[in-house]
Order: structure tokens, then sequence, then C-alpha cells
């Protein structure tokens, strides 16, 4: 016997079929075909709650962290302050000027995407994209109210009765409900959400927080809700992209058909009368399962998000079937096509899956489902590679940037102003950016120059080379500096000069190189 | 017309459009029905929106709407918002002299920008955007000052002008032209002395008889050291800035036939405020004393 013999053949065959099936398909135009994914369990799905569970957790919390940051900042962890143009995340605060570490991170979300998809596939679009996160939330929804399956097939064909409107209303409230936490989770990074919270429990919140929950509610329901898969399907570009950075070394979810075929319903009785027959024993709930509505033994498939749930069915199925699992596998599409040349023969003929196994039944060694190796090739750590020199870069452009800036605009009209003594006058608009919550004392001097001196308006201490100012937490404070170069000296101002300003206790300064004008001379 | 004969497409089975381009035709699909639905939505959105707000032009002006919606009056509530935010600045404008309005941060602030904007429309034709004025008129950012730099004398100035006629109160100076009562030979001398202040003459020798000169018939308002009278308004010579031109021959043609600049007074045309305004901006230039 070179076929385990089935033990116990109390399969469940489920009526079900791909939407996108050859035979199925009809006119280009044509309505959704409504889909009733069944509950599974296994390995994946629990993995897929995890995931849900953290992604959610991080999505609706994180607003909710508390950071002290004293009397001057706000005490929110991860705050979005577009009023006063600060982004706010744990110990790090960017302004507007440092936007490029949000770049960065982009960048880094780009890479992040190209080493996942091109080492383990479409892990983004089974696990971590928001559609599928919240359509799968919208499930269990679905699935605790209506039933599983059969259930909620016999509720949508059967006719309207109090039962099955009140199961609708149901439902739809909850999913009403999911999306309005949806969006209000959405504005929390946007504001304090503590009063955020409050003032819109009060109904005072600004008229944009309200619509923007409105938004995104409307998008959740419709998205999550009521499109579905249809948004994968025809909405999204990551398919097609995601496609294209797959190779025939990436992870995806392969049926094994070089095992599973011919597929034979009665498989026992098929190999009692010596007939050739695979592993697949037809049983549908693959297809069952699958969100997308499509059959994973029709190949790879522009719908499939790769989710892993029919290999949780199938695995189940082999399970009680007494087979080893892996029917339908994560399988990168090389090994696929080892597998088959050799239950093919090189491809000559029809397929036979007792080529796959030894006189004992057991697969050849020949036969593998996974080989690490090949998922972690130079492709992958090329991008690893540069996603971490990327974030590395950040890393340090981040614990090594200025917390201290001084930006200056040279006065352009007029150029220069010659006083009576015949000295000569510039005058500069000086921003000292004190970027950390706490007050400073500042020093700003002139370096260059001998003879200048420097005067700053409204204030009368200095030496007439340097002065010290004390400048408010996280502000930025604008001076007016007037710098005049007494007559007969006025060659010096060939040289140009430095401002510097300076926080003597921490010795943290900047240096701008100003110009200075003189008239009759050329302008630099 | 199309053609009566209706073409089906053997592929799909779709009826066509009767269209055709090299073969290729159209295939006659129905429109999605969410796009549909919009594209109705739209337009009974537009008729509600068309009765609701001014839309229709008619001979004179548009429809008014069943809301009374209009722009302009949208603009004119924001303007009477915007004059309420500053009434409470402006009275203290009013009450304060400008001294006072220096002295406080906030008000200054809010006196040096309203005063910028007032400068750009009624005082940049003559003295510059930058009021750095030019031959004849006289810089505001240095200081020099031909009537006083300190807030309230600048206030006066600008209130009532420089030679204007009709203001009772406004400076008045005059230089008689010289052309008659010296010599060219004495103007020469005079030029001499007035440059050799600042800079070198172009004749050293005139200068001991161009002081004599001076002292005899320029020194009773420009004063014996040539630092000029701001009691009168008489230009100090002995510095490095120069309202009607450097050098002798500028000299000279100011002695012969003096020109005078007339500046208006602004306290009729423009209020108190603007000129209280005005003066703490002129003041905040850099020069002002």
């Amino acid at each position: 016997m070179l076929h385990q013999p089935i033990t116990k053949a109390s399969v469940e065959r489920l009526d079900a079929e791909a939407v996108n099936a050859a035979r199925v398909r009809g006119p280009l135009y044509e309505k959704r075909r409504k889909i009733f994914p069944k509950r599974t369990e296994g390995r994946f799905r629990r993995f897929r709650w995890l995931v849900m569970l953290m992604t959610l957790g991080i999505y609706y919390l994180t607003p909710w962290i508390r950071w002290d940051r004293g009397a001057h900042a706000p005490d929110q962890a991860v705050l979005i302050d577009l009023a006063s143009r600060r982004f706010y995340f744990f110990f790090i605060e960017i302004w507007p000027q440092e936007f490029f570490f949000v770049a960065g991170l982009l960048v880094m979300a780009g890479f992040g995407l190209f080493l996942v998809t091109s080492a383990v596939g479409r892990a983004w679009c089974g696990y971590a994209c928001p559609q599928t996160v919240w359509v799968d939330l919208f499930l269990v929804v679905e699935r605790f109210i209506e039933g599983d399956r059969n259930a909620r097939m016999r509720l949508d064909a059967g006719a309207w009765s109090l039962d099955k409107i009140r199961k609708r209303m149901a439902k739809h409230s909850v999913w009403l409900a999911i999306g309005v936490a949806t969006g209000g989770a959405w504005i929390f990074y946007f504001a304090d959400a503590p009063s955020l919270l409050a003032s819109l429990v009060a109904l005072d919140a600004p008229p944009v927080a309200y619509t923007t929950i409105g938004i995104l509610t409307a998008t959740t329901y419709v998205f999550g809700g009521l499109m579905r898969e249809q948004v994968c399907t025809y909405m999204c570009p990551w398919p097609r992209i995601q496609a294209a950075m797959l190779d025939e070394n990436s992870l995806v979810v392969t049926y094994n058909d070089w095992r599973g075929e011919p597929r034979s319903r009665h498989a026992k009785k098929a190999a009692a009368a010596g007939e050739v027959v695979g592993d697949c024993v037809d049983c549908n709930a693959c297809v069952a399962v699958c969100p997308m509505g499509i059959d994973i033994r029709d190949g790879q498939q522009l719908e499939c998000i790769t989710c892993a749930l029919c290999i949780d069915a199938c695995d189940g199925v082999m399970d009680k079937l007494g087979r080893e699992r892996g029917l339908i596998s994560y399988a990168t599409l090389s090994d696929y096509a080892a597998n088959m040349a050799l239950a093919t023969s090189g491809g000559t003929a029809e397929i036979d899956p007792t080529r796959v196994r030894d006189a004992n039944g057991a697969f050849r060694d020949k036969v593998r489902h996974l080989n690490w190796r090949i998922v972690f090739r130079p492709r992958v750590l090329v991008y690893f590679g540069v996603w971490a020199i990327v974030g590395l870069g950040l890393l340090f452009g981040l614990l090594a940037r200025d917390r201290l800036e001084l930006n200056v605009l040279h006065d352009r009209n007029p150029q220069f102003v010659v006083e009576s003594d015949g000295s000569v006058r510039n005058g500069y608009m000086v921003k000292l950016l004190n970027m950390i919550p706490e007050q400073r004392t500042i020093s700003l001097t002139i370096e260059g120059m001998p003879a200048a001196t420097m005067r700053v308006a409204g204030q009368a201490t200095g030496d007439g080379r340097s002065i010290t100012i004390g400048v408010e937490p996280d502000k930025v404070t604008p001076l007016k500096v007037f710098v005049t170069l007494p007559k007969g000296r006025l060659a010096e101002a060939e040289e140009g000069f430095s401002l510097i300003a300076e926080d003597p206790s921490s010795h943290e300064r900047d240096v701008y190189q100003a110009n200075f004008n003189l008239p009759g001379a050329a302008r630099r | 017309m199309a053609d009566k004969h209706k073409h089906v497409d053997e592929v799909s089975g779709v009826e066509t459009t009767g269209h055709e381009w090299d073969g290729i035709r159209e295939l006659n699909n129905p429109m999605p029905r969410w796009w549909v639905y919009s594209f109705y939505a739209t337009v009974i959105w537009a008729i509600g929106y068309a009765i609701a707000y001014p839309s229709w032009p008619m001979l004179t002006e548009a429809t008014k709407g069943v809301l009374g919606y209009s722009s302009r009056a949208e603009v004119s509530v924001e303007l009477n918002a915007a004059r309420a935010a500053q009434a409470g600045n402006l009275e203290q404008i009013a009450s304060s002299s400008v001294e006072e309005i220096i002295a406080n941060p906030q008000l200054q602030k809010f006196a040096v920008s309203a005063g910028a904007s007032v400068f750009k429309v009624n005082c940049a034709q003559c003295h510059g955007s930058g009021a750095a004025g030019g031959q004849g008129f006289p810089n505001l950012n240095d200081d020099d000052w031909l009537w006083g730099g300190k807030p309230e004398e600048i206030y006066q100035t600008i209130a009532h002008g420089v030679r204007h006629a009709p203001d009772g109160e406004t400076r008045v100076s005059e230089m008689p032209p010289f052309g008659d009562m010296l010599t060219p030979e004495q103007m020469q001398q005079t030029a001499a002395y007035v440059v050799s202040l600042t800079q070198a003459p172009s004749q050293p020798h005139l200068v001991e008889q161009g002081k004599q000169v001076f002292a005899d018939n320029c020194a009773s308002c420009h004063g014996a050291d040539a630092k000029g009278n701001r009691e009168m308004g008489a230009p100090n010579l002995a510095d490095a800035i120069w309202l009607k031109g450097e050098g002798e021959q500028a000299v000279i043609a100011q002695m012969k036939t003096p020109k005078h600049g007339v500046m208006p007074a602004w306290l009729p045309r423009l209020g108190d405020h603007a000129v209280k305004q005005l003066a703490v901006f002129v003041h905040s230039l850099g020069g002002g004393e």
C-alpha cells in the first residue's frame, strides 16, 4: 500500500464555489456575488487574532498614553499638534523644519514593504492591512449575531421577518459603532484626547472633529462592512504592486497539487479500485473559509491576500483524515516547481502523487514544503541592508540634531543705513529657536569685523559685541539686531562676520555666516 | 442614424454602440449602478443648491437664493470682527502719548505693524517703501533728524507737516538764497569749508576763508560748529548725511537757490490714531531717539 488508508472519513463536504471560478465567470459587468466566509481554527487563525488584537490595540489606545513634558508642552505621548506645528512621539519632539524624519520613516516603510514582500510574500495584505483587520473584525460581529456560514446564507436567502430585521439592525448598529470608534480614535491623535472626548460628548468640539469622525465612520462601515473583498480586488493598488515584487523564491499560499491531484470525493472507493488518487478529497473547506471567495486550488490569483485561512481549514481536514498537513501551505514557487517536476516525471506525465512518496508512503526527502534558506536570499538581505541604513541614519540624525537654532534674515530694504558719524549700519532679523521645553539663557555674539558693534532693538544690555537673552521654552524668539561698522573701518566689511547663538550652560551653539552691505560696494 | 440591425459582440455577447474605429467596436456595457446613482444625486443636489444659494445670472444681478447667503455679507462680518478685535488697542492708543505707546510692548508691536501698513500707503511714495528716502527726501532709518527724533517730535512733524502752508502749526524753515548776497568766490570758499568738516575738500587753501564767510552768514542758523539747529530745522552740516546731495557742487547749488521740500500735514487726513502709529513705526526703524 503506497498510501496511508483513510481511517476516519467523517469529513464534511461543503457546497462552496469560488467567485472567480472559470466556470462561473460571466460577462464583464456583473453583480457582486456575496461571500459568507466560514469560521476557521488553526495556527494561522490564532496568529491573525493576535495581530488583530495588537494592531487594533495600538490604534485605539495610543492616544491615551500620557507622557509628562512639564508645563510647556502637551502631556500626550503621541500627538500631531497642527495648530502649534509640533509632532510629539514619546521622548521625540519634531519641529516643522525637521519633517524629513517623517519622510525618512516613509522611505523605511517602503523598503520595509519590499523586504517583507520579497521574504514572506503578501504578509501585509494577509495580516496587517487595516482593510484586512477591520473586515476580520466586522466578520466577527456578523458571525456572532447571524451565526456561521450556513446560518448566514439561510438568513440572507430567507424572506424578511422580525428576526431577520432584528439581526440585521443589530449587526449594522455594531458595525456603525465600530466605525464611530475608528473615526473617533483617529482625531484623538490630533488633540488632547481626554479633553477632546469631553467636548465631543458635550457637543462643543470643533466641527472638523465631527466631520472627520463622520467621514471615517462612513469609510470604515462601507469598506469594512459592505464592500469587503471588493476593496482589495477592485480598488486597491497594492495587489498589483505586491505581485510585481514577488519572485519564485517568495512565500505564497500554494495548493500542492503534486500531492493532492487527482482529487477524489470517494478516495477510499477509488483507491480500492486501484485508481491513483491524491490527498485532496474535494471537501471545499478551503473555498468556504476564504474571505476573498476564491479557490486556491485554481493556482496563484490576484485576489489571494495570503491570509492562510485555507491552510488552517485544509490542515484540519488532513488531521481528520489522518494524513500529513500541508496539502495547502506556504511555499515558494521554486519549491513547488521542483515537487511538481517530481510528481509529473519532469512534466512528461499526469500528476501521480505516488511518485513523491517512498515505499513506506512517507514523502521523499526531496519534497519540502518550505526551505528557509531560500527565503533569506541576497535580494532580501539587500532590502534589509537599505532599510537598516536608512533607519540608523534617522536614529543618528535624531540623536545628533540641534535643539538650538539660529535663523537670520538680512534686511534688504534698505540694505544699509549711513549714520551721521559716517558709520554704516545693517539690520538683521534674527530668530532664536529654542527647541527644548525649558527656559534657556542664550548668548548672541558677533565674531569677525573687530570694530563692529551690535545692538538689539528694545534691549539695553550687552557690551556691544555680545548680548544674553532669556528665551522661552519651545518657542521662537524674534530679535531685531543692528550691526554698525564705524567709518574708517569699512574695509573690514569684506570679511563679513558670524552671528553665534550659544547656550553657555550646555555649550550648544549655532553659527550664521552673515554679510555686511556697504554703499557703493558690490552686493554680495 | 444607428444601424437598425443591432450588432452584438461575439466574444462577450454584449451589444455594441455602433461606433467603430479601425475595426474596434465599443461595447455598450451599462454604467455601474453606483455611478448612475451618484450622478442622479449630484443633479438633485445641484437643483437644491440653485434654489438655496445665489446662482442664476439675471440682467442686473443674480438670483438671491432662499437662504439669503452673500459672500460680501460674510466679508463684512469678518471685517467687523477684525475691527472689534482691534478696538481695545485703538482706544489705548487714543488715550496714550506716543512715548507711552512705545513703553508698552504689546501696544508698541500693534502700532508698529499698523504704522507700517499706513506708511506703505501714504509715505512710501516719497520716503521709499523701506523708508530709506532719497535725494531731497530724508532717510528715516538713520540717526540724523532735522526736527528731532524723539517720539513726540516725530509725531509733531507727521501731524502738521513741513512747510505745509494751510496748517498753522506746521514746521517751517527757509534758507535764503545766497546767490545775490555772496560772490561766487565766497560760495566756493564756504563749500570748501563745509565739506572739510567731514571729508577732504578739493581746494584746501580755501577752507580758512570759507570758515570766516560761514561764521558771518550761516552760523546764525546752522550754528558756529555747523551742527545745525533743530529748533529751526537747520540741517547738521558736520555729519556724513547729505539731504540735498554730497560734495561741493551740491553745497554751492543749495546756497545759490535753496530747494525746500514740503511734507503735507497728515493729521487732518489720517487722524490721530494713524499718525501716532506712524510715529511709533518711524521711531522703531533704528534711529529713533
